[in-house]
């Protein structure tokens, strides 16, 4: 299914925070918007998956397939998010975490198998019981990642995911999340103002421009 | 660090531990006060060999057993109602446009004293009241008032002190618990559960009420305890014939028999112990309910779209606010009301003659009122700040435990130390006393006080004072100069909070204050007992005006300041 986005504008009263953005993202492409702070580009992403503040307003139109999204309460998009931080709840243990993406309807042990696995893939294996504090940044960032993935969307968006980690971790869950990405043919956009995130997604680079006429 | 707080550490250092003196004393001694004579122990009135007596003719009263059902039941029901609303509200509203709108209605529902507020109901629900008037005759076909009525006199289950407790601790949950969910990013919490594909409502009882729960549970407590031993809305609205268990004892205390005291203290006792187990059952069951909903948590059920639980609980919200609105207004109508025969909707003669003919002993009462309110608050606010401000200094926030001891005040129910208390008091020969009457009412102005302006405090950008000492300012002209006019709006809305409290304190009035301080309060709630509406209508509207005032003001300044 593409990520398709049609004259995408948003306002903040009545100024336009960027020029009409027009994107059509492929299963699996992975495209990285940057542009200094403050232009917009997180706020785009809030919109995308059906979170926009009060304060904004949208204009233009997001389709995912056939599907039209616009309207449409984020819980009923399909679309998955990932923040700067990992936001596991910290009244659940890490396996209940992963649990809670998981849809409906599974058998129990259907879901303990499930979340086992997405434990092994995440290389927290054995971790599971144990509450979200006690994991170091990448282990709770790949947990993040996989909850979001086992909640099955439709695409993904990464808002800075990666900001918030060391050096060192930073390369490694690059190419965690961006495999994970690619291998499920997720229309994966990107959220950046780090030109070695754009180097590593290997996709398309577009910078939000600033609107025309300053309107 | 050490040098940098300078002289006036000392003075600071203090603060918290003269704070804690000054609310537990009263509270040790008080319930002490009021253990000997339970146990036959009052040498005042010749009693003074210890027995079991004065438990034997509490057990032997007729009403002891029904009594304490009814103070559990419309207790522990008014708590549970006020609880599911304020949590239907926030689960149904919460990021939606509503909740601003719940914001906004919040401070004149805190503002208004529950007595007034417990006058109002029950002139609107009794069968001669407003609503009667409303529908009649045209809907009901009443001519006369009815004669019986569930919420009637009669009220064997106490339905009209569940309403109006309901009524009145719904505000406050919702005030504390917009606090709590204030304290951590909730709203990121919520985006990620909606972005997994949890519906609304869903999203809140699985993500963030699990985490507001801890948050609240004082808060819960206070208002639970509250609801169990209230004695002046159970005054007024209250079954009577028996009584609550709190009622129960105060008419023993009043009662010309002075050994009666005895017995009421037994039953003052009771109630202490009948609230501590009331609150350890609640836990219990919350803990109870918490295990086994666990599994549910993270079972995948994302829940439907939420717009019927939004519309039953703006619903139910709306008839709640509704509720409380028409009483505050059936008491100001009656203020005026000159001729006003059932089942006419509105008086049909109006005049200032209650008003006026009140003049004098409402100027008495409102200038009691305002001078106790006012000093309290200003003790309170200088002890709060010292507490925060040595807080802050030592980078140590105050533990878990001394937060259970602020809120011991708010948790002990207030008939069975106050009792104590003026035992005390009298023996010194300090009863009546001002200063005796000031310290009660700090017992629950302090801690109202802190938790109102605690948040702000800890919230406040330290990086202003340390840029402002290093420009060469000293810790005293930055707290002066920097912080208290950064702080400005939240030490005005603590302040109306803190007056609001004092204003509506019956029972510590009463008992510090030897009956010898009128107040709008214990005026209106003296007035109770008796029939005229039309004078407990001025009582209690005056009682409404003076913290709606101190919120206006407060509100005022909070806006002002927030342009600049």
């Amino acid at each position: 299914m593409n990520l398709v986005l049609d004259r995408m504008c948003i306002y903040l009263a009545e100024r336009a925070l960027f020029a009409p953005l027009d994107l059509n993202l492929a299963p699996g492409a992975i495209v990285t918007l940057m542009g200094p702070s403050g232009c917009g580009k997180s706020t785009l992403l809030s919109h995308l998956c059906g979170i926009l503040p009060a304060p904004f307003r949208a204009t233009g139109t997001i389709s995912l397939g056939t599907r039209r999204l616009d309207g449409l309460p984020p819980e009923q998009r399909r679309v998955g998010i990932l923040f700067q931080d990992a936001l596991l709840f910290p009244h659940l243990s890490v396996a209940e975490n992963l649990a809670f993406g998981l849809p409906r309807g599974l058998s129990r042990d259907e879901r303990r198998r499930r979340v086992a696995t997405a434990l092994h893939e995440a290389d927290l294996t054995g971790l599971g019981e144990q509450a979200p504090a006690t994991l170091s940044g990448g282990q709770r960032a790949r947990a993040a990642l996989l909850r979001t993935l086992l909640a099955e969307p439709a695409a993904l968006l990464l808002d800075e995911p990666f900001s918030k980690l060391d050096t060192t971790l930073r390369g490694r869950m690059r190419s965690f999340v961006f495999s994970h990405a690619r291998e499920r043919g997720l229309p994966t956009l990107l959220v950046t103002h780090d030109p070695a995130d754009a180097d590593a997604a290997g996709g398309p680079v577009l910078s939000l421009s600033a609107p025309i006429d300053g309107r | 660090m050490q040098s940098a707080t300078g002289c006036s550490g000392g003075l600071l250092s203090g603060a918290p531990a003269l704070t804690l003196a000054l609310l537990l004393m009263p509270i040790i001694a008080g319930l002490a006060g009021t253990l000997l004579p339970a146990f036959g122990y009052l040498p005042a009135i010749g009693a003074s060999g210890f027995s079991l007596q004065p438990w034997r003719t509490l057990l032997a009263e007729p009403g002891l057993s029904h009594a304490l059902i009814l103070t559990l039941w419309t207790g522990v029901a008014a708590t549970l109602l006020a609880l599911l609303l304020t949590l239907a509200l926030l689960a149904g509203c919460y990021q939606s446009r509503w909740l601003a709108r719940i914001r906004r209605s919040l401070a004149p529902l805190l503002a208004m004293p529950h007595a007034a507020l417990a006058l109002g109901l029950a002139f609107l629900i009794a069968p001669s009241g407003g609503l009667a008037r409303l529908l009649s005759p045209w809907a009901t076909g009443w001519e006369r008032p009815p004669e019986l009525g569930l919420f009637g006199p009669q009220d064997p289950w106490g339905l009209s002190l569940i309403l109006a407790l309901t009524l009145k601790e719904t505000p406050y949950l919702l005030f504390m618990s917009l606090a709590g969910l204030a304290r951590w990013p909730a709203d990121h919490d919520l985006a990620v559960a909606r972005t997994l594909g949890y519906g609304p409502v869903s999203a809140f009882l699985k993500v963030v009420l699990p985490q507001l729960y801890p948050l609240i549970r004082l808060p819960v407590f206070a208002a639970l305890a509250f609801a169990l031993s209230v004695v002046d809305v159970a005054l007024i609205i209250g079954p009577s014939a028996p009584p609550t268990l709190a009622v129960q004892a105060l008419r023993g205390f009043n009662d010309p028999d002075l050994h009666a005291r005895l017995p009421a203290a037994a039953a003052a006792l009771l109630l202490t112990g009948l609230t501590g187990l009331a609150l350890l059952l609640w836990e219990g069951a919350i803990q109870l309910l918490a295990r086994c909903s666990r599994a549910w948590l993270s079972d995948g059920g994302r829940g439907g779209g939420g717009a019927l639980a939004q519309w039953l609980a703006l619903g139910s919200g709306t008839l709640a606010l509704g509720l409380a609105m028409l009483s505050a207004l059936g008491l100001l109508v009656w203020s005026f009301a000159l001729r006003w025969t059932f089942p006419a909707a509105w008086p049909t003669q109006w005049t200032l003659a209650h008003w006026r003919g009140q003049f004098d002993s409402l100027a008495v009462a409102t200038g009691n009122t305002l001078g106790i309110g006012v000093a309290a608050t200003g003790v309170a606010l200088l002890l709060v700040m010292a507490c925060l401000e040595q807080e802050q200094r030592q980078q140590r926030a105050v533990s878990g435990r001394s937060l259970w001891l602020l809120y011991l005040p708010l948790l002990v129910p207030q008939v069975s130390f106050l009792f104590g208390v003026q035992v005390l008091l009298a023996g010194w020969g300090l009863e009546g006393h001002w200063l005796a009457l000031l310290w009660t009412h700090l017992l629950f102005v302090v801690p109202y006080v802190f938790l109102s302006l605690a948040d702000p405090w800890r919230a406040f950008d330290q990086r202003y004072e340390q840029s402002a000492r290093t420009l060469g300012a000293g810790p005293a002209r930055v707290f002066w100069r920097i912080k208290l006019p950064l702080l400005g709006s939240a030490v005005a809305v603590a302040a109306a909070v803190g007056f609001a409290v004092s204003v509506t304190q019956y029972l510590p009035t009463v008992f510090a204050g030897a009956g010898r301080y009128a107040t709008l309060t214990t005026e209106a709630v003296a007035l109770a007992s008796g029939a005229n509406r039309r004078l407990i209508g001025v009582y209690a509207v005056a009682q409404t005006l003076l913290p709606l005032l101190g919120f206006a003001l407060a509100l005022m300044l909070a806006r002002r300041d927030h342009r600049r």
